[in-house]
């Protein structure tokens, strides 16, 4: 079967896509108010995103190792619970954590009355929740962490489709070839398709984790360089008119701003990087330190694979399509 | 391909340059109507970091503007002679070379009118040195990239527009990596901060010549 790969290109996209946006999030906790305690008896209300409280439900209080129970529980909803505490004179730290039948929210509550120590405490043990298929529940990123699935591969093909489009090029150089020339234009077109999906799922990506559509940032400037010069290269090859010349700078043209696309997106953000927001730049992570990143991931290559696979295909129809409008002309 | 050629090459070039004055003379009045331009705009009291961007964005059109006619004076009939006689890879490599100089000198007299005109109060923290060498090694850039940009425009026969569009996006790597060099000049940090930046410079002078040189005879052949 000839086709094989379409196919597996749209059953790649077709899983990662409705997995990539069904999966649900892992239950976290998102608000603790208030958000300071001191010595004394005090109510804390939690709102938890996913999460099933009811039943038995465990609250603690964490600070430097040292436990403190909910002397009550009362659960609202699903969602939403206000649990008692004496907070007792003496934590160590200024910040506490709580948990929730194992969820912990890192440095809930900013602690008055510091000391050197409390009476150790044993809370009941903590039902840790069932492991089930969820994606990590990160702040800041919360669900927007599903677009990883969609604007990451975006580039990926991107990439792939301006390399192929080089090759075509260098392939022109050698041969001359005005078939080779028309693949290189047609994987250009289908490769900026796919650089302005990836600046429009990045610009909503940045507006949920950033606040603005766009920063200035070495990424994006990469992003935007690179739209600019494919744009160019298609109005370097609307300039020419014979087609022989046309084909052999259009080559030349692509082959040198390819290299130095290069260079821009993988040196200059190295000798840039200190004041990048974007993950895996600057220090900032990218997504493989996560807890749970093997489940992102699971989800994440097909995603890539599935979405080059579909810019190859588009690529070879228009090369196709070409091809029989030059031969009908003829 | 050898060095007598290009020494050959090289003479040409300036003899020709030499026998246009105007050309020269209009560079020249181009950057010092810039640089007046920004001085009665801005009226002095600039902030060191826009000193310094709006010193690199007059460089930048300079460039573009200097650079545009390097293979645009260049008739068929006077290609076709340097073609029968001469190596293409000499001529490029000749070119990159006389525009490099030509962009070097041209960027030391826009420091110069602009610091003349538009003060020298941000210089008082400055790594003299580092900066200058910012502003050399960011000419020379200039001149290696937009080489082969000029001379693909000028065979598209579509030259000045042309020239524009398709030398921004890829001056821009150069552009910010040199202004962020020479910012870094000017705030007087030391030189193990920025020899990194003057030698991703050096590195990407190097590589665009080398391309230009590798893609240059392709581009001859007609």
């Amino acid at each position: 079967m000839r086709n094989w790969w379409k196919f597996l290109g749209i059953g790649l996209l077709l899983f990662a896509s409705i997995a990539g946006l069904l999966i649900p999030l892992a239950p976290a906790l998102v608000h603790v108010s208030p958000d300071r305690i001191a010595p004394g008896p005090v109510d804390v209300t939690v709102t938890g995103y996913n999460t099933a409280f009811g039943g038995d439900v465990k609250v603690r209080l964490v600070n430097e190792g040292q436990a403190v129970c909910a002397s009550s529980v009362a659960v609202l909803d699903g969602t939403h619970l206000t649990a008692r505490f004496d907070v007792p004179v003496g934590f160590k730290a200024n910040l506490t954590d709580l948990e929730v039948n194992g969820l912990v929210y890192q440095g809930a509550l900013f602690t008055e009355g510091l000391g050197t120590g409390i009476a150790a405490q044993t809370c009941p043990e903590q039902t840790m929740p069932a492991k089930a298929f969820v994606f990590p529940n990160r702040s800041i990123l919360y669900e927007s962490i599903r677009n990883l699935h969609f604007h990451v591969p975006m580039w990926f093909t991107m990439i792939v489709l301006m390399g192929i489009s080089v090759f075509q090029s260098i392939k022109v150089l050698g041969s001359n070839s005005l078939d080779r020339d028309r693949a290189a234009e047609m994987a250009v077109r289908i490769g900026l398709v796919f650089c302005v999906l990836g600046l429009i799922t990045g610009a909503l990506w940045a507006r949920a984790t950033w606040g603005a559509f766009w920063t200035n940032d070495v990424k994006l400037n990469g992003a935007a360089v690179t739209g600019l010069i494919y744009v160019a290269y298609l109005v370097l090859r609307g300039s020419v008119q014979d087609a022989h010349k046309r084909a052999r700078l259009a080559a030349i043209y692509n082959i040198f701003a390819f290299v130095l696309l290069v260079l821009f997106l993988f040196v200059v953000p190295r000798l840039n990087a200190i004041d990048s927001l974007h993950p895996g730049n600057g220090g900032n992570s990218g997504f493989s330190d996560l807890d749970l990143d093997d489940r992102l991931r699971v989800i994440f290559y097909p995603a890539v694979l599935g979405w080059i696979l579909l810019g190859t295909w588009m690529y070879d129809l228009r090369v196709r399509a070409a091809r029989l409008e030059t031969a009908m002309d003829r | 391909m050898e060095p007598a050629e290009i020494a050959a090459l090289l003479r040409l070039e300036m003899a020709l340059d030499l026998r246009q004055r105007a050309a020269w003379a209009g560079m020249l009045l181009y950057v010092v109507s810039a640089v007046y331009v920004c001085y009665l705009a801005v009226k002095g009291g600039l902030g060191l970091a826009t000193w310094n961007a709006l010193f690199w964005i007059i460089l930048l059109f300079a460039a573009f503007n200097a650079l545009t006619r390097s293979f645009q004076r260049e008739d068929a009939g006077r290609q076709l002679y340097l073609y029968t006689l001469v190596d293409p890879r000499s001529v490029i490599l000749a070119r990159a070379i006389y525009n490099g100089g030509v962009m070097v000198v041209l960027s030391l007299l826009s420091l110069l009118v602009y610091t003349l005109l538009l003060g020298t109060d941000v210089l008082v923290e400055a790594d003299l040195g580092q900066f200058v060498l910012a502003v050399v090694l960011g000419g020379i850039g200039f001149a290696s990239v937009l080489t082969l940009i000029s001379a693909i425009a000028a065979r598209a026969g579509n030259g000045i527009g042309l020239m524009a569009i398709l030398g921004f996006p890829l001056v821009l790597p150069l552009l910010l990596t040199v202004m962020r060099a020479s910012k870094l000049a000017l705030d007087g940090v030391a030189w193990s901060v920025t020899s990194t930046y003057f030698g991703g410079l050096v590195l990407l002078d190097v590589i665009t010549v080398a391309l230009a040189w590798i893609l240059f005879p392709y581009l001859w052949r007609d």
